[in-house]
């Protein structure tokens, strides 16, 4: 970028209102990057990373900034992170099993682990939180626990979202009942469903 | 397993408390804190907690506690942060505790001597 970038960039800064961050939290696996995909493909045409079935796929966070979604006849534009899966242990015997060789199983737990202390630490830069959990799985988990506890004491804003709720198995009432006292919105990140309750929820909650 | 009480936690600084736990656990005990920790702390745990993880040694921790309880006081509001009250809490090593079922005001767990 050269200087008059710059300083296009400085000015934009100065008379701009900064856009409210917000990042995507939850355990490894539970869709946060589908659901960040999602999000950019349909209101700025590209990707946020790649997806897998295997966990701590993300294992760096991802910033994209200025994201504007509208809603309501309302717009809000936004910065988003997408940050890798929280846990409180990581086994590479686990990614082993899932087929990949020893030094690999080791190196994507050791990047995991890094992975982890980056998404704890985006948690003190942030205006609000995304918490995306498996609908199939059972809501208290330590880490969901951890991340409600850290906003409700800042007083920051949260949106949980059940996701995955296209599969027959899932329960978004188990997760409304664990944690009755957050606004909640159920979706498909994978196949889109009730996505346009959730631009909703997040211009509301973040505009 | 080694009961922790409240004073016993509450004398040491938050650097402390968490090298304390940290310790403990990696020597492979299973900790029950009578107060809990508060999320900021839980969270600088978790963070620790990655910072030791060796393949065939550490795996991490598994914690539980239950969900705080706010007190949306006015002095909180004022002060633009939530008194959070921190609740029973049990961390031992992944390889030893394992979560067997948790819900609003129950934790079941299994202990398994590896
Ligand atoms: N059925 C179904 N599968 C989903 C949905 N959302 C995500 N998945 C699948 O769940 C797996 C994990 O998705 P990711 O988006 O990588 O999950 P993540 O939370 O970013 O995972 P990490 O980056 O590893 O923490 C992938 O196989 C996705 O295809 C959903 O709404 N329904
Ligand atoms: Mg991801």
């Amino acid at each position: 970028m050269g200087v008059m970038g710059s300083f296009k960039k400085f000015f934009k800064r100065l008379f701009n209102k900064k856009n409210a961050r917000i990042g995507i939290y939850g355990p490894p696996n539970a869709g946060k990057t589908t659901l960040a995909n999602r999000i950019l493909r349909d209101w700025t045409g590209d990707a946020m990373g790649s997806v897998s079935h295997v966990a701590h796929e993300t294992r760096r966070a991802r910033r994209r900034e200025g994201v504007t979604i509208q809603s309501n006849g309302g717009s809000i534009s936004l910065d988003i992170i997408d940050t890798p899966g929280l846990a409180t242990k990581i086994d590479f015997h686990e990614f082993m099993e899932l087929g990949m060789n020893e030094a690999e199983s080791k190196r994507r737990a050791k990047e995991a682990t890094e992975g982890v202390i980056e998404a704890v630490k985006w948690l003190e830069n942030l205006d609000g939180v995304i918490l995306v959990m498996d609908a199939t799985e059972d809501p208290y988990t330590q880490v969901n626990v951890t991340v409600i506890g850290n906003m409700e004491a800042r007083n920051l804003p949260l949106l949980i979202v059940a996701n995955k709720t296209d599969l027959p198995e899932s329960s978004a009432t188990s997760i409304r009942e664990a944690f009755p006292q957050h606004p909640m919105v159920a979706i498909s990140a994978l196949e889109g469903k009730n996505i346009d309750t959730f631009y909703d929820e997040v211009a509301k909650r973040f505009g | 397993m080694d009961l922790v009480s409240e004073d016993r936690l509450a004398k040491m600084q938050p650097v402390e408390k968490i090298r304390f736990i940290i310790d403990e656990v990696k020597d492979g005990k299973i900790l029950v804190l009578e107060k809990g920790l508060t999320p900021e702390e839980e969270a600088t745990l978790i963070e620790m907690t990655m910072t030791q993880i060796e393949p065939d040694d550490f795996a991490g921790i598994e914690m539980e506690s239950y969900p705080s309880q706010t007190d949306k006081s006015l002095l909180g509001k004022l002060l633009k942060k939530n008194v959070v009250r921190t609740r029973l809490t049990v961390i031992g090593p992944a390889n030893k505790l394992k979560t067997l079922k948790k819900d609003r005001d129950m934790i079941s767990a299994l202990v398994s001597s590896k």
